[in-house]
């Protein structure tokens, strides 16, 4: 299996890869078209801030090359902030994959900004290699508005889609590569999909 | 809150595991990836690595060792020591840590904080603060490293943690000097004034000697809990601090 990560520019892009490698992939960093266009799995990372990763991807003349893919994508935190139409984070126009935005996380007491930490998952989907009690880890200061294609989530005072499913788009706004078990059962599903 | 974190901090010295003494004598305990596997299947939730040698060396943290955590690791991990640049913090990220800690080059130039959370996003960005309680305020000590070295920075600790957290530091750690090494219990009262002073999360740090003192760290609003030596010398196994924990209605992770 041809697995390529995007290189959207961003550090993190390293534990996304190990990650995969534990299954005994050899994962492929690449920001060529050519090269995304003809992988048969394509990961969306990205840690940092929303105007500088869509800034790389259109650098690197990568728009169209992503909203065309057709094989099966995952967008991991940034990365699923990404397929939205904006992100309230410096205003930016995003993929446009899924409708909706982007917004920033409201601090109240008991709940500082970022939301950081293990939070427990519920599961509306089968197939996706994550029960409902599952902890996974978060690390974000924006998130995604509930959306119809929502298939996980976890209560932050909001609740936060932390994994969305629209055809072969697929979203995790947690980290799946640092979520323990949970988080490889998770990501050996995407590759069964 | 998600589930209160539980985070082991390990010391690290030429790639090594080392436990010292007041700082000095410092003795070889074991290989990193090791210690940094035993604690994740004892159930730690995130793991911070300190290279205590780099910043007294003038040096940013070696990123082998990093490489090596990262390899086998599956929760998060910062790391710390001499980070002082944009790049050397992009390559402790790069290596596949997910947090890098900054502490006295932060004092040394504030706008650090702002350069990192800029590039890599808060969530990377961990502001260490080591504070002191002296004539009814608590005070920011520098250069902690070494005990030659470690003076007062000349800041308020709550100014300090407000002014990191809008430069962009997503998280403080507070390590209450006058409980290091003591068993004794966190500084409660000082880790409460700076959670209330600060929105992003805050992990208290100094003084872990028993079960009740992570209680009463989470009940003072603390995201996380720093320990090590009790961690280390298994005086407290995690399993069952958080199996007690839960039992006090403290959402954990298990």
């Amino acid at each position: 299996m041809k697995l390529v990560i995007v290189d959207v520019g961003c550090g993190n892009i390293g534990s996304v890869g190990i990650a995969f490698e534990r299954f005994g992939l050899s994962p492929v960093v690449s920001g060529d078209a050519e090269t995304i266009a003809s992988a048969d799995k394509v990961i969306l990372p990205g840690v940092g801030a929303a105007g500088y990763a869509m800034e790389q991807i259109r650098v690197r003349g990568l728009v169209d090359t992503i909203r065309t893919l057709t094989q099966p994508v995952l967008g991991i935190c940034l990365g699923m902030q990404l397929l939205f139409e904006r992100s309230e984070e410096e205003g930016t126009e995003c993929l446009g994959i899924v409708r909706g935005e982007v917004r920033r996380l409201e601090a109240t007491p008991g709940r500082p900004v970022p939301h950081m930490g293990w939070s427990s998952l519920s599961v509306e989907e089968e197939g996706l290699g994550l029960n409902s009690g599952d902890y996974v880890y978060f690390a974000h200061s924006f998130a995604c508005d509930p959306v119809p294609e929502t298939v996980a989530s976890a209560d932050y005072g909001r609740p936060i889609p932390a994994v969305i499913r629209k055809d072969n788009w697929f979203g995790a706004q947690f980290h799946p590569e640092r979520s323990g078990e949970a988080g490889a059962r998770f990501l050996k599903a995407f590759l069964e999909s | 809150m998600p589930a209160r974190r539980i985070i082991p901090c390990l010391d690290v010295k030429d790639g090594r595991v080392v436990k010292g003494i007041q700082f000095r004598d410092h003795r070889d305990v074991g290989d990193i990836v090791e210690h940094a596997l035993r604690y994740r299947d004892e159930g730690a939730d995130e793991l911070v690595f300190y290279d205590i040698a780099a910043s007294a060396e003038g040096r940013s943290l070696d990123t082998d060792w990093v490489r090596r955590i990262a390899r086998v690791i599956d929760i998060p991990f910062a790391v710390a020591g001499g980070v002082r640049t944009r790049d050397q913090a992009a390559a402790c990220l790069d290596s596949g840590a997910d947090k890098v800690s900054i502490n006295s080059p932060a004092l040394e130039r504030p706008g650090l904080i702002a350069e990192l959370a800029r590039d890599f996003g808060s969530q990377c960005v961990v502001l260490g603060v080591d504070s002191f309680e002296a004539d009814g305020a608590y005070r920011v000590k520098q250069y902690t490293g070494s005990p030659e070295a470690t003076r007062d920075a000349g800041r308020l600790t709550l100014d300090w943690v407000r002014e990191a957290a809008e430069r962009g530091a997503g998280e403080i750690v507070l390590n209450c000097m006058r409980r290091d090494g003591v068993r004794t219990g966190y500084d409660l009262a000082h880790t409460k004034a700076v959670v209330e002073a600060v929105d992003v999360p805050v992990i208290a740090s100094g003084g872990a000697g028993a079960p009740e003192h992570f209680r009463e760290a989470f009940e003072a609003g603390a995201s996380g809990a720093l320990a090590a030596t009790v961690f280390h010398d298994r005086i407290i196994p995690i399993p069952e601090l958080k199996e007690y924990l839960a039992s006090c209605g403290i959402e954990m992770r298990r």
